[in-house]
């Protein structure tokens, strides 16, 4: 391997540490601690992805942040360049032979510094440069791993995302939410929308998580989930001692915060004797949620794991949800749908979605790249809740944004919370008149009363 | 002993012997590191671990459709370089031989000007590889000494090849003794570096066709 020239390292100001305590420790101590980090639950997946690169590129074809900029630096697999060095170095089977002969240059710290750029504000963790590579390494995973290691040495971009997943980690939700306020919340959204409300109920067969995103920005979406429940007959019940379907930490690469949510979750959910739990429209929660939640606490849960749109798709089927149809519009624009990554791609659901809006009757225009082609709307993997990450935020929903376009569709509907705050801030900048849905809010307008009577 | 012999024996025992024991040990190397049970419940789509680990290898080798458009120019250089190397290694007539005096294994050779096509589309290939390696802007950020050794220690096999086969240049001894001997420095640096994706381009197709199958997110 060849030494990492100066002039390809990205060029941003060396990060703040966000761990205080991190600041007396000796640079190697960190670095070792970024190296534990990456390689602890290393099984041997990930040790033959890191074995398995050809060199051949293929993976910044498909990554919105190369794609849109065409900066090499954005290529997926260079983003865990230095992991893959140390690696090499220290853990390969080959590790011995690359130290003696230097074939791979040690890391330093200040080399992870420049690292924080790529690692985290320009990786959705969106697995779409997985479905190119002919050696099929997935690169998000291996992201997600390095974000472990950057965690464990204080290298989290500070704003937003590090601030809050600390906060996640001290209180369980990323804006501090207690369970009393959490609770007064929701009865006060039931009061205002006038919607029966269900908070910690002793039984229940379904819970849904709660988004703090939608608990502050999008009530609306809270007041559907109850609406939707209410009208479909079942025992539901939010519940406020493990609700928060963010998990911050996730993306920020702190997997004790992440454990921490997740319990709480489970715990929650198997408490009041729950068979569903519904994640809300939210992307990477979901993925914890649905596929490693079982291995973090150590057991098969005693319940399903079903994002919303899932959930909806089932009812649906089973004739416990009714619908009328949206009334079409004049100008027959039609609408458009965005897939959300973790949700199409990466659980294989595109198809969730699609049955819903069918039986809404919906014109729908489907985007040139959609189900698991589709683009991440660019804001996924955390980048939202990064400030600086802006104006490459923007970029890379450039692509999204001529997608939508081409459809000639004048709204696009969503089923993530993250994907929706993206969208619109996205549109917003880019002085575009797209209007931007929550499919779910849009069940909840079109629910059928009088046909679930007769 | 001259140094062909040298290179049709002790030579060729000692780059076979590196070339398997290397292998195994890199793969054992991964293989042996712990497996961490996974006790999520499958998706509804989902199929088994092993058909999905093989369907991911076979299919993986078919570029998808929607990113064809981008990454066409790899994806031809990469099938004229493989199908001209399998074509040579499988229809030579030489490589036959050799094959069933170590096995017994027999099948009928290629015509020789098909071969020399197929020589002549893969060292073309070869010279494009290092050519986009060198100017390509990912490719030149992505490429290391690997890389670029690796290339080389291929070409150098087809380029005597092709020569030995022509009979010209250099008398078909001394042709034979190089072309061998490039073949075992082929196979020397084979487990080593980025040649090794013989193997671990398969390994990683599976690894991640096994998990995405029980996620019934195969694609
Ligand atoms: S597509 Fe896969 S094999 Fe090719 S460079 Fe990217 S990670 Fe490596
Ligand atoms: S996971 Fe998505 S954002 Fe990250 S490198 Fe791959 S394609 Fe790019």
């Amino acid at each position: 391997m060849s030494p990492m020239p100066p002039s390809r390292a990205p060029k941003i100001a060396p990060a703040t540490r966000r761990i205080a305590e991190s600041r007396s420790q000796e640079d190697q101590t960190r670095l070792d601690a970024a190296m534990r980090g990456f390689i602890t639950d290393f099984g041997p997946e990930a040790a033959t992805w890191m074995e398995a690169c050809l060199h051949c590129g293929q993976c910044a074809e498909a990554c919105q942040f190369y794609v849109e900029t065409g900066d090499p630096k954005y290529t997926p697999i260079w983003k865990i360049e230095p992991f893959k060095q140390a690696y090499n170095r220290q853990m390969g089977p080959f590790a011995p032979l690359f130290r003696m002969f230097g074939l791979t240059p040690s890391v330093s710290l200040g080399q992870l510094e420049h690292w924080q750029e790529l690692l985290y504000d320009s990786c959705n963790m969106c697995g779409r440069c997985t479905m190119v590579c002919p050696a099929g390494i997935d690169i998000a995973d291996l992201v997600e791993k390095a974000r472990h290691g950057m965690f464990d040495a204080g290298l989290v971009p500070p704003d937003y995302l590090g601030a809050l997943a600390g906060k996640e980690r001290e209180t369980g939700s990323p804006f501090g939410i207690a369970p009393n306020a959490m609770r007064d919340s929701l009865l006060e959204i039931g009061e205002k929308h006038g919607v029966e409300m269900h908070v910690d109920e002793p039984r229940a067969e379904v819970v849904p998580a709660v988004s703090s995103i939608d608990l502050k920005m999008y009530p609306d979406s809270i007041a559907a989930t109850a609406k939707v429940l209410n009208h479909i007959g079942v025992r539901w019940s939010f519940m406020t001692k493990g609700f928060d379907a963010d998990n911050v930490s996730l993306t920020a690469g702190d997997r004790e915060g992440q454990k921490i949510v997740t319990e709480a979750i489970v715990a929650a959910a198997t408490d009041c004797g729950a068979q569903v739990l519904i994640m809300p429209e939210c992307g990477h929660s979901y993925t914890e949620m649905r596929w490693e939640a079982a291995n973090t606490v150590g057991h098969a849960l005693p319940f399903r794991v079903l994002h919303m749109s899932e959930y909806l798709a089932e009812a649906l089927e089973a004739g416990q949800l009714h619908l009328r149809p949206v009334p079409k519009d004049g100008q027959g624009h039609g609408v458009t749908f965005h897939d959300p990554c973790q949700v199409s791609r990466r659980s294989g659901r595109s198809d969730a979605p699609r049955r819903i809006m069918q039986a809404l009757g919906l014109d729908l225009h489907e985007l040139a790249d959609h189900g698991p082609d589709s683009w991440c709307c660019g804001g996924g993997g955390g980048v939202a809740l990064i400030g600086r990450a802006k104006t490459l935020r923007n970029h890379a929903f450039d692509i999204k944004k001529r997608q939508v376009a081409e459809t000639g569709a004048d709204t696009v509907y969503v089923t993530c919370t993250g994907c929706r705050q993206t969208f619109e801030h996205g549109f917003k900048d880019a002085g575009a008149e797209t209007g931007v849905g929550s499919l779910l809010d849009l069940v909840a307008e079109q629910l059928d009363e009088k046909e679930k009577t007769s | 002993m001259t140094l062909l012999d040298f290179a049709r024996g002790p030579a060729l025992y000692a780059a076979t012997l590196i070339m398997v024991c290397g292998l195994v040990w890199r793969l054992t190397g991964v293989a042996l590191l712990p497996f961490r049970r996974d006790l999520a419940a499958s998706g509804p789509n989902a199929k088994g671990r092993v058909s999905g680990a093989l369907w991911q290898v076979v299919s993986r080798s078919f570029p998808r459709r929607s990113f064809l458009g981008r990454t066409m120019v790899t994806v031809t250089i990469g099938y004229a370089m493989h199908i001209g190397l399998a074509v040579i290694l499988l229809g030579g007539a030489p490589h036959i031989l050799l094959v069933t005096q170590a096995t017994g294994l027999d099948w009928p050779a290629l015509p020789k000007g098909i071969v020399a096509i197929a020589s002549g589309v893969t060292l073309v290939s070869l010279l494009l590889v290092i050519l986009r390696r060198l100017t390509h802007p990912v490719l030149r950020l992505l490429s290391n000494v690997d890389d670029y050794l690796s290339i080389l220690l291929t070409l150098i096999p087809v380029l005597t090849g092709i020569l030995l086969a022509e009979e010209t240049l250099l008398p078909y001894e001394t042709l034979l003794t190089w072309h061998i001997l490039s073949v075992e420095a082929l196979m020397i640096w084979l487990p080593f570096g980025k040649l090794a994706h013989v193997v671990f381009v398969f390994a990683g197709r599976a690894a991640l066709g096994a998990r995405q199958a029980r996620k019934g997110a195969l694609q």
